[in-house]
Parts: C-alpha cells; structure tokens; sequence
C-alpha cells in the first residue's frame, strides 16, 4: 500500500456557535484509492469534501494533502455535484474545456495547446460514451448525458483527486448502474483518488475500496469498512449473494446511526 | 401548426393595429366629437403627412436625445451593475438607496437639469439617461449575485479567482437579464426624453405636441403620440430580436 495521499487528524469544523458539523475526523487516503462516505442526511458528508478540497479550512486539526498541510483551494482535485451545473451558453466540449481555462498552468496555454486541448476532451468524452454530442448544448442532452459531460468536465485537468457528491443521486435506476460501470472504467483506466459522497449503499458497495460511515450532526466517521471484492468488479456482482449480504451490514449499521 | 395558423399569428398584431384605428375613427364620428377635443384617425393621419417637414425634423431631435441618453444608461448600468453584483455587500449596501432614488418621478428632476444646464438637448439627455438606467443595473446585479453555489466552488476548487467566476459564469449568466432589461429600457428613454422636451426644450417631439396643444391642434398632437410610439416600438423590435440572437440558449422553450 502506497503512503497516505489524504490525511485528517482530529479534524472538526463549526460553521458558526449551533456547534460542529464534522467532529474528530480521523482518517487516511492512500493514493489510487476509492472511497466512499455514507451517512444519513445532514451528516456532513459534504462538508468532509470542502474540508479535503480546502474549499473550507477545519476549526481545529489538520488535515493534509500530498504531505502538505491545505490552506486554500486545492488545483489537484476536480469536482462534481448531483447537479450537472453545466454552463447552458457552453457546448458539452467547452463545458469540458472550462476548468482548463482556469487551472494553472493551462490557463496560459490555452490558446496555444487549444487543439490538443480540444483533443482529450474529445478523448474523454468518447471514453463516456458522448462521442457525437461535442457540439451539442446541455439542454439537447438527457440528465445522465449531462452527468457524463460533468464527470468529464471535473477529470479533463487530470486531477489526482476526484470529489464527487452524490453525482447519480438525481438519475433513474438503470442510468446510475449504467454511469457507475463509466466511473468503474474511468477509474480502472488512470486510478485517480476518489472521494465519493452517497446515499446510495449498493453504490458505496460497488465502487468503493473502503466505505466510511457516518453518524448524525455533528458527523464522526462510526465505521470504516473495507471491500473485499475482486476488481474488476461487473455490474452483476451488484446481484449476487456475497455483495447483497455486504449491503445488509451496512444498512443495519445506518439504521442503527438512524435510531440512536 | 399549420401554415394558415402561422400566417394568422403573424399578422395578428397588425390586425388588432387595424381594429384600433378602426374602432378609433368609428367612435369620434359616431359620437360627434369636436377635433379639438379628441381628432379622428383620419385627421391624425392628414396632420401626420401635412406637418410630415417639422415631425421628421422633431423626430430626429427626439431620438438622437433618446439614444444618447440610452447609451449613458446601458454603460453606467452595466459598469454599476456589475459591481453592485459581484459583492453581496455591496449589493446589500447599494440596493436600498437604488430603490429609493428609482422611485424619484424624473420629471421632478428636470427643473433641476434645467438650472444646471439651460434648456435644449442636455436635459432631455440627462432625463432619458437617468430613467432608464436603473432597470439595466438591477438586472445586471441580480444575474451575477444569483450565481449557484455549486458552479462557484467547482471553478473555486480549481484556483479561480472571483473575477475569473464572474467573468466565466457571472456575466454570461446575467446576459439574458441585461438584454430583458434593455427593452424594457428603450421604452423608458423615450418617456424621459419626451418629459423633458415638454416643459424644458424648444426642439423635439414633446416640444412640438406642447406647441401644438396650446393652438388647439389636437390633430398634430396625436401625430407626435403616434410618432414616439412608433419609434419606441421599433427600438424594442430591434433589442428583442438582438436579445434572441444573443441569448438564444435562455429561449429555448419558445422556439422548438
């Protein structure tokens, strides 16, 4: 196992005096790993992923990244929401290319590498199955369409640290199995760090190398469970007998968190 | 639709033109109505190409102020707007103070402008600039102080500064309010411009509907109301087809 990549200790954050949102967070990522926070709502899952992008600097602990204490924003990390949150003036490929003519040091590159730039959008976009809709604007795409182009939108700077906060919450079914094999891939293919926000167990389950979860405000991580479940994983596993009795134990775990 | 159906809602505005007019010249003859008091159409109309020499030229006057006064409307809107947008302080700050001073009737303002500049142009420019900035401003602001949280932080997590945020999504975002706002602003500078001609000018259409109202001419009259409504709905036309072709992806419902 490589060395911690991610690192909380004793992190708590307090947004104002009604008292912490996240309370003694200690935990460590190793570089390449797949986590996954699960909790029930208000638990400040979400809060964990500004604390880890330095988006938000914690009341007291630390919390470190790459050996280095975070202070500001972090420009390794992309991010992507429930909501698509795509530009509706910008096509699929200049959403992708926005954080490019952001983030250092593309930024003074674009106009000079802007067709090779444009070339791993394209890339990226294909490898999510949106070959063909470059050009197309996010309303002519459907929800989950909208969610690839996101994804790609938050790993075209090739971050080494992905946040994602429950970004198939708001797709059908089918749609979420459909983009959690896109993840899966994505994935395999550059092994990025991931931090995944969910509700969603059998999400957690299959994704995830570990899953941490979380208790009621203020959030303290109550179980960090790790899966043992041989990569590449196929969607099928989702249905048979060993995953189905894994999310069990989870869910009575959360139902536990829930009751208390 | 059907071709007959869209042939039919295109022409509609021009009916209900015709059916106006036409209601209009039935009305004062069925009822008798001294011109001097309410002139017909007809009468409108013969004033309209009798006196077309001094309506033109009063035109003119009438929309070169306008348009000045516009112009100072859309870029001080805009500048004002963008900063009072891009800092809930201020915006919380200024927003009071706009409202209060937007209630202010501007024609209370033009004996004002007259003290300050003498009669002519510069008031009925000043007029039209200050009636019609204030719609721009707030449209301006609200676009950019309404920006979603979520967009901030994934471009915040890149190393964007706030003015890359509101320079990338801000402004873009607020494009659909500020060319709204532009119709709406048009219209107004021609109210301002016109108030002001009326009581602080010897040129232009306000000018010319006073002159004309103290001899009694009602028939020149209603030619200058018809003149300014006419310009100020081109003007409007003319934004409104820009607003589409500008911001066509906020209008999407409307056309497919």
């Amino acid at each position: 196992m490589s060395a911690a990549f991610v690192t909380f200790d004793d992190v708590s954050l307090a947004y104002d005096a009604s008292g912490n949102a996240i309370e003694d967070i200690n935990l460590s990522i190793h570089e390449g790993e797949f986590v996954a926070f699960v909790g029930p709502s208000g638990c400040g899952k979400s809060t964990f992923m500004k604390l880890c992008t330095g988006l938000h600097a914690p009341t007291t602990g630390a919390v470190r990244v790459d050996g280095e204490p975070v202070t500001g924003p972090l420009k390794i990390s992309g991010m992507a929401f429930q909501n698509a949150n795509l530009l509706p003036w910008r096509t699929t490929l200049d959403n992708v290319l926005l954080p490019l003519e952001i983030v250092k040091p593309y930024r003074h590159q674009f106009r000079k590498r802007r067709e090779e730039f444009v070339g791993w959008a394209r890339k990226l976009l294909k490898t999510v199955g949106l070959e063909g809709y470059e050009e197309q604007y996010p309303w002519q795409l459907s929800g989950g369409m909208q969610q690839r182009a996101s994804i790609c939108r938050a790993l075209i700077h090739q971050p080494r640290l992905l946040m994602l906060d429950e970004p198939f919450g708001a797709l059908d079914a089918f749609t979420r199995e459909e983009l959690w094999c896109v993840l899966r891939d994505l994935w395999e293919a550059q092994r990025f760090t991931v931090v995944l926000v969910t509700h969603d167990l059998r999400e957690a389950a299959f994704l995830a190398d570990t899953v941490y979860i979380m208790s009621r405000r203020p959030g303290r991580v109550i179980e960090r469970r790790q899966i043992e479940l041989p990569r590449p994983r196929a969607l099928e596993t989702t249905y048979q007998k060993p995953f189905i009795d894994l999310v069990q134990e989870l869910r009575a775990q959360i139902g536990e968190v829930r009751s208390n | 639709m059907t071709k007959n159906n869209q042939l039919i809602e295109r022409l509609a505005p021009w009916i209900a033109v015709v059916a106006l007019v036409i209601i209009w010249e039935v009305t004062v003859r069925v009822f008798d109505v001294p011109s001097f008091i309410f002139p017909s159409a007809l009468e409108t109309a013969q004033a309209l190409v009798t006196y077309s020499g001094p309506i033109a030229m009063h035109s003119w006057q009438t929309f070169w102020t306008t348009l000045i006064g516009f112009g100072l409307g859309v870029a001080v809107g805009l500048v004002l707007g963008f900063i009072i947008g891009s800092s809930r302080f201020l915006y919380n700050a200024c927003y009071p103070l706009l409202v209060g001073f937007n209630a202010i009737p501007k024609v209370a303002f033009v004996p004002i402008l007259v003290v300050w500049f003498g009669i002519g142009s510069v008031p009925a420019i000043l007029t039209a600039f200050l009636i019609c900035f204030f719609p721009i401003v707030v449209n301006v602001a609200t676009g950019l102080a309404t920006l979603e949280p979520e967009m901030e932080d994934v471009l915040r997590v890149l190393g964007a500064r706030r003015m890359d945020v509101l320079l990338k999504v801000g402004l873009p975002r607020s494009l659909p309010y500020f060319f709204a706002s532009l119709k709406v602003a048009i219209t107004l500078a021609f109210v301002g411009t016109v108030v002001s001609e009326t009581v602080a000018s010897n040129q232009g259409i306000g000018y010319l509907m006073m002159s004309a109202g103290s001899q009694m001419r009602m028939g020149l009259v209603f030619a200058g109301l018809l003149v300014i409504s006419a310009m100020a709905m081109v003007m409007y036309e003319l934004f409104a087809q820009l607003e589409k072709r500008m911001t066509g992806w906020a209008h999407r419902g409307q056309n497919r």
